[in-house]
């Protein structure tokens, strides 16, 4: 029995109308395909590397595919029937000569062809796909090995120096003063970039490029760092922007543990085109839960753009739409990092009890989900001394209503990146907290009827009510009216739209196609 | 009184209070360096209140002192606001009256910048701290191009909205990136548009340094803490002249 007596009723009604509303988005997502989409396929089953100006292998082929039979077919069966026509065994050598203008691409006519091509398609892409499973049993055996995170909420704590070289002894200095989850925050640019750059960078804005061998690079750091500490210390990415679907192909090749992955926030924050989003989103979400990675979902940017009083529903519904789409995708609860955020204004009479309110009326609708809670930022006003303790107030909601994940609040926030000294004074604030009070959730019981639970109803309410203007609307409308966060974001516009297709007749995705067995 | 000195807890007592990180081990000689600092600073004499080992090799620490500096308050130089903060509805009126067209506003975050919460502050209906944004003035014609937009497709947009004004928000200050984004954009409209028909070049981020506008090339800019209606009031103060 929860702490906010909250009507069953309404809960499964909640859970009805986003399944409503987010099913012909769905549907959507089954019958487009995207150049990114495409390319993850193609890293998938085996093409690497770039060209001299950077340019992935894989862009190059999807292009040069495009360009001769367009992308609706996908370009599985075009690629793996061109290798057989060519004598190639390897198909980064077949992008290579396709860059050259030297191959033409086609679907081929006769069944027999065609059986063929998708036969290699599905051996190329099932070996990808092996890689991630042995990766995902590799995790395992490394926790068990070296141990977990020794309690809840996981400890999370970001690193941006924009030089993976940096980056490393700054993560592992990071995790021994205490962080059980470590995340790359990518460079500012990259979201909107429609390529995943090569190798090792050491250039970058208020981030590090995500790449493949920076993934790399900074897992096998941090594994060496685990061994150490005896404890196993997750990293993290992002699976967002134009290129989703690849990074997360990417993410469960190396063995990332966490990637942010959000169902709308590239459409409401970066611009993207939403079908493009959706399309991605599903894939991306199907990879994560083959790799056996947790999402991370992006509800606080939200609260960070309208107030977070009056839009607090806004982050219940979005929490609902996240849910329905992970579990169509595959994705068990323990995988649903459903995020919210410590955003009220704090000179809002009750602004506490408001937070504690919404805290517990997310990780009540989601039981099973390690939730992750997002310090304050809107309100981080340069005054450090009043961010330390906002950051104290932000870290005993987490304790009291048994956060999964908690994103360590710098009080140094809108001030500067994060000191070595923001660094381990924000720790010691976790430190404080938790041990001082990480077990009062099992004495914290709201009064029946009380102001916690009148508000924890009232935005569940709202909420509700939301859905249902949302299933009358369809979901593409209601982003279009700019309802959640307040941007208006049509469907025929927005960046990346030219990458989408719809599926013509007999299109093949050999990585769907296992995803979905 | 055009002469002071910091308070702690006595007029004249000259207290301030510094922290700081020394990349030493913390012993008896780090407390040693960091008082050393601290004198070197101007602390003299520097009480060392606290001291913390960090991580490996690194040592915290908070330090109390008195500074025999004096501040002339005479000498200081800041951008005082020299336009008159009018009302949204002054401002509607007074556009009307004199410009008789609605005044063309254009705004993005140019480079690499993917934070728009600048620009969205100023232009964005919603607005900030209770006032809203330039969108919600009925005689202001606003487009708000958003994120990573590219120097040209800036200056392009500008003059096909024939623009009065455009504003920049620049939030990411790695490298300096929010002074070179801005000269880069400056200079483009200086070599695409002849100078009496250049908009009112407008930049904004909490890291700008307000004296800065002639350097960078700019008209004006904003620091932190600006609001939509103090932008606003600098439009119709430096374009359309006064409301009387």
């Amino acid at each position: 029995m929860g702490k906010l007596g909250l009507d069953p009723e309404v809960v499964r009604r909640a859970r009805e109308l986003a399944v409503r509303a987010g099913q012909p988005v769905v549907d959507l997502a089954r019958s487009h395909t995207t150049v990114s989409v495409e390319r993850a396929v193609l890293r998938l089953a085996g093409v690497r590397g770039a060209d001299s100006d950077g340019i992935p292998w894989v862009n190059r082929l999807v292009d040069a595919v495009r360009a001769d039979v367009g992308l609706g077919h996908g370009v599985a069966v075009p690629v793996f029937h061109a290798l057989a026509a060519e004598g190639l065994a390897d198909v980064t050598v077949l992008a290579q000569k396709a860059a050259a203008g030297a191959v033409r691409f086609g679907v081929p006519e006769k069944k027999g062809e065609v059986t063929a091509a998708r036969r290699a398609a599905r051996r190329a892409a099932n070996a990808g796909l092996k890689v991630v499973d042995r990766r995902r049993a590799e995790r395992e055996r490394l926790i068990r090995r070296w141990g977990d995170a020794p309690r809840r909420p996981w400890i999370y704590l970001i690193v941006a120096t924009g030089d993976i070289y940096e980056d490393i002894p700054q993560a592992q200095a990071a995790a021994r003063a205490g962080a059980d989850v470590i995340a790359v925050i990518r460079s500012t640019g990259q979201s909107l970039l429609d390529y995943v750059p090569e190798g090792a960078t050491r250039e970058g804005f208020a981030g590090t490029y995500a790449t493949q061998e920076n993934f790399r690079l900074m897992r096998a750091a941090l594994d060496e760092t685990s061994r150490e500490l005896g404890r196993y210390v997750r990293l993290t990415n992002y699976a967002s922007g134009l290129c989703m679907p690849e990074i997360a192909a990417l993410a469960g090749l190396e063995r990332l543990d966490m990637m942010l992955n959000d169902s709308m926030y590239g459409i409401l924050f970066r611009d993207i085109n939403p079908i493009r989003t959706f399309v991605d989103q599903r894939f991306s979400r199907q990879v994560h839960a083959r790799a056996g990675i947790i999402i991370n979902t992006g509800e606080d940017n939200y609260l960070t753009t309208a107030d977070a009083v009056e839009a607090a529903h806004t982050v219940t519904v979005s929490q609902l739409l996240n849910e329905f789409f992970a579990h169509e995708a595959g994705l068990a609860d323990w995988q649903l990092g459903l995020g919210h955020a410590f955003e009220i204004n704090p000179e809002v009479p009750e602004s506490f009890r408001l937070e504690l309110a919404h805290a517990l009326l997310a990780r009540e609708l989601f039981p099973d989900a390690p939730l992750k809670w997002m310090p304050p930022t809107k309100h981080m006003t340069g005054d450090v001394f009043r961010g330390n303790l906002l950051d104290g107030f932000f870290n005993l909601v987490g304790a009291l209503t048994g956060q999964g994940i908690l994103l360590v609040g710098m009080m140094t926030e809108a001030v500067v990146t994060p000191w070595l000294s923001d660094r381990d004074i924000a720790l010691q604030n976790v430190r404080y907290v938790l041990s001082g009070a990480g077990n009062l959730h099992e004495d914290f019981v709201p009064a029946p009827g009380g102001f916690i639970q009148g508000r924890a109803h009232e935005v569940l309410g709202e909420a509700v009510g939301l859905l249902e203007r949302v299933v009358e609307d369809g979901l593409l409308n209601a982003i279009a009216d700019g309802t959640f966060g307040i941007m208006k974001r049509p469907a025929d516009r927005g960046k990346g739209l030219d990458g989408v297709a719809r599926h013509e007749p007999g299109y093949y995705n050999p990585v769907t196609e296992a995803l979905e067995s | 009184m055009t002469i002071v000195r910091p308070y702690g807890d006595t007029t004249g007592d000259g207290m301030v209070q510094v922290s700081f990180t020394l990349p030493l081990v913390h012993d008896k000689r780090a407390e040693g360096a960091a008082v050393q600092l601290a004198n070197k600073m101007g602390l003299d004499p520097a009480m060392l209140v606290h001291a913390k080992p960090m991580g490996e090799g690194f040592t915290f620490f908070v330090v109390y002192g008195r500074v025999n500096h004096l501040v002339d308050t005479d000498e200081v130089q800041v951008v005082e606001r020299d336009f008159p903060l009018l009302s949204a509805k002054e401002i509607n009126a007074v556009i009307k009256r004199k410009l008789r067209r609605r005044l063309t506003v254009v705004g993005a975050c140019i480079g690499t910048d993917a934070h728009t919460v600048g620009i969205d502050a100023i232009l964005n209906l919603k607005g900030i701290a209770g006032e809203k944004g330039l969108e919600s003035y009925r005689e202001l014609a606003v487009t708000n191009m958003g994120a990573q937009v590219s120097v040209p497709e800036l200056v392009e947009t500008a003059r096909a909205q024939k623009a009065d004004a455009v504003l920049v928000s620049q939030v990411v200050t790695q490298r300096d990136a929010h002074l070179l984004n801005t000269r880069a954009m400056s200079a483009a409209f200086r070599e695409a548009m002849p100078a009496g028909r250049r908009p009112l070049l407008i930049v904004g981020g909490p890291r700008f340094d307000e004296l800065m506008a002639a350097d960078l090339g700019v008209d004006r800019i904003f620091s932190r803490g600006t609001t939509p209606r103090e932008v606003a009031s600098y439009l119709v103060h430096a374009l359309v002249g006064s409301p009387s």
